[in-house]
């Protein structure tokens, strides 16, 4: 007699819901404990990360502040992974898409049109796709792996942004400090709903996720990316062509990289410092599958996520924490839901069977 | 002239060892079908452990320390990586997520640990050689190195001739390439790939310890500053292949180091972020360039990246 | 470790709060509450660390009267106003942001908390409730720079530097200008190696300088990687932020102390008493925020004298090393003979002097 993992005809409704909630009550639960044998007060520490983001309307803002780039970024990343295109450098995307926006932006300083934002976000999607193309480009044509290009041009981004924040878009009333000029009134985005805090970028993220949630489960081009993703050959039987897949899963996602670049500029701070590359291209690879390639889950890993960063530092100045205790946190409650995420496609019988080779699939 | 050009090359390899330790574990990890994106989190746990071991047991064990703090290093860095192993061999986890929640982990716990580190100094772990070979201004090319230099020549050469040579080598390949077949054989796909994790997670800790050990020996939070990433370019770079991984990490140094020559010697007609992007800039030219001219291409693990787990 | 501490401070500052319900001391007031934000971790011995021991210092100083919170890795992005926000909300009634990217973030949370002072370190916006402080690191950099030229025998000295900002552009300035005030024919190769906290690449930026010939090496990155660079190479180093002796042993000639303790106390001080104002503070040797460490045993008495000169010099201000002529790297008078620098100069310079290989 042994215990068998049986796949699951379709994934568990029941544990995609319930596993990532126990995740985080075991992550609490287990985090408490070991931070107070260590000397911390655990459970104060467990409480101000993962529960006062949730409980204290104050910090809502903040949260979605957070979340809404990681939500963006991940929703374009989820479609290349799902046709196992590794697109690991979106935080050059996001850079590049940032400095396109502003470049319109520092171009047109005068412009006080209604048209002067849409314009800087479809430069900022432009630039993100343009840096994309590289890869998409290198790929096709000389087979060289996304997965090399796509962050060493994260690199490349950082010493544009350093060089032109330094050289010819330097502030002049910036005390020679590398940072570009703040962007005007007209060329920074208005709060969406007057009266609340709630950030433009939470909006866009809200109606790209339903966007992306009706590419991935109505379209053909949908089903053709996890076609491609999950049987190559058969895709190309199919006649879907495996590197006009390339191109429009990196453009997707670049241009998603860079419209939360242009967002977040535009956003937040209206302008460029050493500071604007803050890692939430990385971070989004994880949000990413963490929501299981899915839309509406890329959200609420993003909340997730978002949710932790912020209580990482109400738990260092309420608990005084030390900020590496976020993420152990973090990490902790990551592995947590990625190793349960077993129970969603498999069951676990207790059977007499003969060895027998299943093929779990990325895609859930 | 030659001083000065040994002068520089000993200032490379210094540069490159850490980079190619991590990046040669890595190598057998891929080549068995595995992606571990968590090589930065277990360098950095290496360097931690590395460091305290030789603080900690410096007064007593003199010579020794840092031969067992560096052991130590690869025991933490083996440790962690059942961590990321248990998940996606075990528990079928997405490699991607779960490699990059490692690399979250490590940051935190190194960082965590190491607290009570900082400022603290050790020898560093130099050159076994008497110092008339190890300080001679010739001879230092070949003598003045750590003993890490040369165990990371070694290492590479040993996977080479591993991977190409040996039955072993063999079977971790066809497991890389054709996990099913390799079960159906009758191979132990998931013991082999826990064996070449435990592999990769050993080196990526000493290649850490050698930041704190060797480099500067002290510690400091997120000393590694993204080496990790570099490691991992340089085995897709090296298109899986042992040799070529010796050589691009060779010229990933070679480029870094040029970059500070440039800037040094007051190359400023190009302003000083284009020699900083230069590596990465010549890596992805240089492999573009060898498959425009069809130089024998990657030698990707088929099953790269793809979970497999045995209905058993 | 330093938690435990920290957590002992918290601990001793609560009981401190619960004497006045007792009624054993009417006049204890309420202890005023700090916070400070921090770029890096508080265990990256450079300038984190140097900012964490200066929050030490006050409380230790205003023992009971100050609780001080903190936050550690706090990006220089929109991320870091929710912090101050939150700081603000807690209650703690001054608030100290220790780099220069946090400046808007400060702008904007001072404007919706005018009951709450902010001090800014590095910046130059100020408000109301909105103060800015920094050191004048390059009164330091001018006593290296003296000793520099004085020990180098090759006339070639390094300079290891981060990105190019005015107090990076400064350091390298005053280091250069007093060295060849010793010695004219001295020159300064600089690599900038646009990070502040690389261990691996600032060791290797320190062993090109050496390679190129320098003989004494300085530095304006974070961590003593380079010092332990010299201390192998045997190239004369000076330590950045602390006294960095004990990864330099032989080879650390002194080192430019950042001492944020007596700043810290004068602000919480006024803050405490009502006199508060918002202020440009830009403290050097005379206040106490720029200290030179111990000077290496083997330095010789003549090169010590040269440098205590130019420290009293800085003290009663009969020293500037900015005293004109003063020439960029073309060979183009920047400041004319006998004229000085104005401190808003001095604050935004992007030049380097005649002598500075870049």
């Amino acid at each position: 007699m042994r215990i068998r993992l049986e796949k699951r005809l379709t994934p568990s409704r029941f544990m995609q819901v319930a596993t990532p909630i126990a995740s985080v009550l075991l992550t609490m639960a287990l985090g408490a404990i070991i931070f107070q044998l260590i000397g911390f007060d655990g459970p104060h520490a467990i409480y101000e990360t993962f529960i006062t983001p949730i409980v204290a309307p104050y910090k809502w803002v903040d949260v979605m502040t957070k979340a809404a780039p990681l939500i963006i970024i991940a929703l374009g990343l989820s479609l290349g992974n799902q046709a196992k295109i590794w697109n690991i450098g979106a935080e050059g995307q996001y850079i590049i898409g940032a400095i396109a926006g502003a470049g319109v932006a520092f171009a047109l300083p005068n412009a006080e049109g209604f048209w002067i934002i849409p314009l800087m976000i479809a430069a900022g999607i432009v630039g993100g796709m343009a840096w994309a193309a590289i890869p998409a480009f290198l790929k096709t044509h000389y087979r060289v792996s996304e997965v090399l290009s796509t962050l060493m041009l994260v690199y490349v981004a950082l010493q544009v942004l350093s060089y032109l924040i330094g050289g010819p878009w330097k502030d002049p009333n910036g005390h020679n400090f590398p940072q570009t000029p703040p962007l005007t009134a007209a060329q920074q985005l208005p709060h969406v709903l007057p009266g609340t805090a709630i950030p433009p970028g939470l909006v866009v993220a809200i109606v790209l996720t339903l966007v992306f949630w009706l590419l991935t489960t109505r379209s053909v081009y949908g089903f053709s990316v996890r076609t491609v993703g999950a049987a190559p050959s058969a895709a190309r039987y199919g006649g879907f062509d495996a590197s006009r897949t390339v191109w429009t899963t990196l453009m997707i996602s670049g241009g998603m990289a860079g419209l939360a670049g242009i967002l977040e500029v535009s956003s937040q701070l209206g302008q460029i410092n050493l500071g604007f590359p803050s890692g939430y291209g990385f971070t989004a690879i994880i949000v990413s599958f963490l929501g299981r390639l899915n839309p509406i889950g890329v959200f609420l890993a993003g909340l997730i996520l978002a949710v932790t960063y912020v209580g990482g530092q109400v738990a260092q100045t309420a608990v005084h924490v030390p900020e590496a205790t976020a993420g152990i946190f973090q990490a902790t409650m990551l592995f947590f839901i990625l190793a349960s995420d077993i129970l969603v496609r498999y069951r676990l019988r207790v059977i007499r069977d003969a060895p027998r080779v299943a093929r779990a699939e990325a895609v859930a | 002239m030659l001083t000065f050009i040994i002068d520089a090359l000993v200032t490379v390899v210094g540069v490159t060892t850490p980079i190619l330790l991590a990046a040669t574990g890595e190598l057998v990890v891929e080549k068995s079908g595995v992606l571990n994106l968590g090589i930065e989190g277990m360098m950095l746990i290496g360097a931690v452990t590395g460091f305290a071991v030789a603080l900690t047991y410096g007064d007593n064990m003199g010579a020794l320390a840092p031969w067992l703090g560096v052991l130590c290093a690869a025991l933490a860095g083996a440790a962690s990586s059942m961590l990321f192993a248990v998940l996606v061999l075990t528990l079928g986890s997405n490699q991607v997520a779960t490699g990059l929640a490692l690399t979250i982990f490590g940051i935190g716990l190194s960082s965590l640990v190491g607290a009570g580190y900082v400022g603290a100094v050790i020898p560093p772990f130099d050159s076994l050689f008497p110092d008339s070979l190890a300080g001679d201004p010739l001879w230092r090319v070949v003598f003045g190195y750590s003993p890490l230099v040369y165990f990371a020549l070694i290492m590479v050469f040993a996977v080479g001739w591993f991977l190409n040579r040996t039955r072993a080598g063999l079977i971790l390949r066809a497991v890389g390439e054709n996990d099913i077949s390799a079960h159906s054989i009758g191979y132990p796909v998931i013991a082999i790939r826990y064996a070449a994790i435990a592999f990769g997670g050993a080196l990526a800790g000493i290649g850490g310890s050698y930041f704190s050990m060797v480099i500067t020996p002290m510690w400091a939070e997120q000393m590694t500053a993204g080496r990790g990433w570099i490691a991992l370019a340089l085995v897709v770079f090296a298109g899986w292949r042992a040799g070529r991984l010796l050589a691009g990490a060779y010229f990933f140094g070679i480029l870094m180091t040029l970059e500070l020559y440039a800037k040094a010697s007051g190359f400023s007609f190009l302003p000083s972020q284009f020699w900083a992007s230069m590596p990465y800039i010549m890596a992805v030219a240089v492999l573009a360039f060898m498959s425009a001219r069809d130089v024998t291409g990657s030698e990707a693990p088929a099953c790269l990246g793809r979970p497999f787990l045995p209905s058993t | 470790m330093s938690t435990i501490t920290r957590r002992n401070f918290v601990q001793a500052a609560a009981a401190g709060l619960a004497l006045p319900a007792l009624g054993r001391s009417a006049l204890a007031a309420e202890p005023l509450k700090t916070g400070f934000i921090y770029l890096g971790p508080v265990g990256d011995f450079g300038w984190t660390w140097a900012h964490d021991k200066g929050r030490k210092a006050m409380l230790a100083a205003l023992n009971g009267q100050v609780t001080a919170d903190y936050v550690e890795n706090v990006k220089e992005d929109a991320s870091a106003i929710p912090i101050l926000k939150d700081l603000a909300q807690q209650g703690h009634k001054l608030i100290f942001a220790t780099s220069y990217g946090y400046m808007d973030q400060c702008v904007e949370v001072a404007k919706q908390f005018p009951d709450v002072k902010f001090e800014h370190c590095t910046g130059y916006k100020t408000a109301d409730n909105l103060g800015t402080y920094n050191s004048r690191f390059h009164q330091g950099r001018a006593v290296e720079g003296t000793i520099a030229g004085m020990m180098s025998k090759s006339g070639v000295i390094g300079y290891l530097g981060s990105y190019k900002v005015p107090e990076v552009v400064l350091g390298v300035n005053s280091f250069t200008l007093s060295a060849q005030a010793v010695n004219p024919k001295i020159t300064t190769k600089l690599v900038m190696i646009d990070s502040w906290f690389d261990p691996a690449k600032e060791a290797a930026a320190v062993e090109t300088l050496a390679n190129l010939g320098c003989d004494v090496v300085a530095q304006h990155t974070d961590s003593p990687a380079g010092l332990q660079v010299c201390e192998k190479r045997k190239v004369w180093c000076f330590g950045q932020g602390a006294d960095m002796a004990r990864f330099a042993p032989k080879t650390q000639l002194t080192a430019i102390e950042d001492i944020w303790g007596p700043y810290y106390i004068s602000r919480a001080k006024a803050a405490l008493d009502g006199t508060w104002k918002s202020d440009n503070a830009w403290w050097g040797f005379k206040e106490g925020t720029v200290v030179m460490g111990p000077y290496n045993k083997t330095l010789p008495a003549d090169v010590a004298a040269a440098a205590d000169k130019i420290i009293a010099g800085w003290k009663d201000g009969s020293y500037d090393v900015f005293t004109g002529e003063i020439k960029d790297q073309t060979g183009a008078v920047k400041v004319p003979k006998g004229e000085h620098m104005t401190d808003d100069k001095l604050a935004t310079i992007d030049w380097y002097v005649q002598g500075v290989q870049s």
